[in-house]
């Protein structure tokens, strides 16, 4: 291919080019990768937000460039300050027929918060997604379940901001509306139904787990901790308080390693649903000791009773309103809540965003006239 | 670069195979397939391939072993509905469980556990049959029997997880599932529900000796590559008969630390490292559930788990708002 010249001066001039390709090659990347981390930074910054006492580990970590990115959701928020109320305005229950919640609000105001529910929950159908005669003016009627289902949570969403208010405004007032888990949308994101079996041809602590779901967060860890603690009440805890106790796996009583996977699901899962780590709320080395907790693991607790009454005393009973095509998959059984539902992978939902500030209506349950 | 500094073996013997010695315990008549050599084998290792002696105890392992892969293999591959590509998908996830924990002792359904049990079963017979053979080989090639007792010392391990911690707990559903994530969920859980196992003792001492394992591997792998060039690689002559590479490699360490083994000592020092790694972690896991319930409380009762002085100071941490760079 070369000329026979080269070739033979080649041949009689030989030299290692290798040594000097590998020096020039090695001090080139170098000076490259050293060029790219001064102009352009440490891509993979971190920055932590520390748990514990000194000396621990107790920190939450995240990448810069994550918290530098802000809930998406937060831009679509849509909200409206409270009107003023007008010296003899007529209230909700006095001009519409039919308003079993709210109706203690001016007119002004209750149309403010139906706008903005529209906006919250279904911003593409309109009115006509819960009133069925929204086309002719006519408000009044209950067939469609999607207006059964809202008067339901407009209730449960006042009962929440009322009632746990030790979780949801427990560092700053934060609240929760409908904005809070629906973001949007006709259903909520991370939403949960149950799954019995997740395996074939067996039974027991077997079938229940070793598969990558959603419940499990893709680990093969059981995938009806939810269900076991978030909606019959079992015992979330496994720990013996004392180094020596009686009990043998056998007894029914003793938690087994079996439990101990399932709090681990549950455990995990809470840390997926905030964003954040074992340490957020535990001492890691001993999970157990509420001497060594943060008190992030009180706001939580609050959170697993929440949700446990939010299931039983909100969402379970809505089961028989609901269309078959909102139903669970597997046992048909109504749309549950847990942490993700309204979290969505963040500390604080939507940031710490308040959401009750302009809405007082859903603030309390009495929700008296304003 | 020097030819020789080379992780890889770069002078390869390949000529006619080497059969192996035979003596009065027939160890001609066992030995099965032709040799053969492997220039990539050659490379990590010696290049000849072949024959093997597996005798009747290796013939026992291998066919009890491979009933107990099949059998979990089975059950997993029956979990997923007999479907190849989610039995693909899902293979570090699937697992064949123990028994659950009504059962106790007693012999569950196939399908809640029976699989797992008898599968075990067979595994156990794999593993004993696999260490009589490691003796037996020792026996007849008239070696010492150490390779067959560390061997021992990790079954002890092995049957402290899957046999005796279970009977004495009174219960199959402690042992640990056949399968690539749930055994490291056992794993954890294990540590979680006996309150961190990192404050067992026996667990400290598991540690110690494993990670001094490594390091005396490490230590004792470079001191004879060190010294290979006045003979050191050449162990068992050094050990007989100490040359200019046993005394460089001595004064190393000895100026380095005050202390050096000797070329024979050093593989006493290995064995009983690596040894007792299981030992003593097959001892804390043995205890744990039985003696122990709450290691961090045991650990506190006997005053090595320190406790924090003083408040916390949460307040100093600084909020989630500035974390997330919304002012504060």
């Amino acid at each position: 291919m070369l000329p026979k010249w080269f070739d033979d001066w080649n041949s009689k001039n030989p030299v290692d080019i290798y040594k000097p390709a590998i020096i020039v090659g090695a001090a080139g990347g170098a000076v490259f990768a050293a060029a790219l981390l001064v102009t352009w930074g440490q891509p993979f910054a971190t920055d932590s937000m520390q748990t514990g006492p000194r000396g621990t580990g107790m920190s939450v970590p995240e990448f810069k460039a994550d918290l530098a990115k802000a809930d998406p959701t937060i831009a679509d928020y849509y909200t409206e300050a409270p009107y003023e109320v007008e010296a003899g305005e007529p209230l909700a229950k006095d001009i519409y027929e039919n308003v079993q919640v709210l109706g203690d609000v001016s007119e002004g105001n209750f149309n403010r918060l139906m706008n903005a529910m529209t906006l919250w929950v279904a911003p593409d159908q309109g009115c006509a997604y819960c009133h069925a005669g929204a086309d002719e003016g006519e408000y009044a009627s209950d067939d469609l379940y999607t207006k059964v289902v809202a008067r339901s949570m407009i209730q449960m969403t006042q009962s929440i901001n009322e009632d746990w208010d030790g979780h949801v405004n427990a560092n700053k007032e934060v609240g929760v509306n409908c904005y809070t888990c629906h973001r949007g949308q006709n259903v909520p994101s991370e939403i949960w139904f149950r799954m019995g079996a997740v395996n074939e041809n067996v039974a027991g602590w077997a079938a229940v787990q070793n598969r990558a779901t959603s419940i499990s967060q893709s680990t093969s860890l059981p995938s009806d901790a939810l269900e076991a603690y978030l909606l019959n009440y079992e015992t979330i805890a496994v720990h013996d308080l004392e180094s020596r106790v009686e009990g043998s796996p056998a007894d029914g009583v003793t938690p087994t390693i079996q439990h101990t996977e399932r709090t681990y699901s549950l455990m995990n899962y809470v840390s997926n649903s905030l964003g954040v780590n074992c340490v957020f709320c535990h001492n890691s080395r001993a999970f157990y000791d509420p001497a060594q907790v943060t008190p992030q693991w009180g706001t939580e607790s609050l959170g697993i009773s929440m949700v446990q009454e939010l299931n039983n005393d909100w969402l379970v009973p809505l089961r028989d309103v609901y269309p078959e095509n909102r139903l669970g998959p597997v046992f048909a059984d109504a749309p549950k809540a847990a942490c993700k539902t309204c979290h969505k992978g963040y500390q604080q939902p939507l940031q710490g965003l308040n959401v009750i500030a302009d809405w007082p209506e859903l603030a309390t349950i009495s929700a008296e006239a304003n | 670069m020097p030819e020789y500094q080379n992780i890889f073996t770069q002078v390869q013997v390949q000529g006619a195979p080497e059969w192996g010695m035979d003596n009065e315990n027939n160890m001609m008549e066992e030995r099965t397939g032709k040799p053969g050599f492997s220039t990539l084998i050659g490379w990590i290792g010696n290049a000849q391939l072949g024959p093997i002696y597996l005798g009747s105890f290796g013939v026992i392992s291998l066919a009890t072993g491979l009933i107990w892969f099949n059998i979990v293999g089975m059950n997993m591959l029956s979990q997923v509905g007999w479907s190849i590509p989610e039995f693909l998908r899902q293979l570090f996830w699937l697992a064949l469980e123990p028994p659950s924990p009504e059962y106790g002792l007693s012999m569950p359904p196939l399908n809640e556990g029976g699989w797992y049990i008898i599968s075990s079963f067979f595994l156990l017979v794999s593993v004993m049959a696999w260490w009589l053979r490691s003796y037996q080989l020792a026996a007849d090639h008239k070696m010492g029997k150490h390779i067959a007792w560390a061997f021992a010392s990790a079954i002890w391990l092995f049957l402290v997880l899957g046999l005796f911690r279970p009977v004495l707990m009174g219960s199959w559903s402690e042992a640990v599932p056949y399968g690539i994530f749930p055994h490291l969920d056992w794993t954890t859980a294990f540590s979680i529900r006996y309150g961190n196992l990192y404050y067992n003792p026996f667990h400290c001492l598991s540690i110690v000796f494993l990670y001094g394992s490594v390091l005396l591997f490490a230590m004792h792998g470079a001191t004879i590559l060190a010294v290979t060039r006045f003979g050191g690689d050449r162990e068992l002559e050094q050990i007989y008969d100490r040359g200019t590479a046993s005394e460089r490699a001595g004064l190393f360490w000895r100026w380095t630390m005050g202390f050096n083994a000797t070329m024979e000592g050093i593989h006493r020092w290995a064995w009983w490292f690596a040894v007792l790694t299981p030992i003593t972690g097959g001892i804390g896991i043995l205890l744990t559930g039985t003696v122990v319930d709450n290691w961090f409380i045991w650990a506190q009762e006997h005053h090595f788990a320190p406790l924090y002085d003083g408040s916390y100071g949460y307040e100093a941490y600084g909020s989630y708002e500035a974390f997330i760079g919304k002012g504060e």
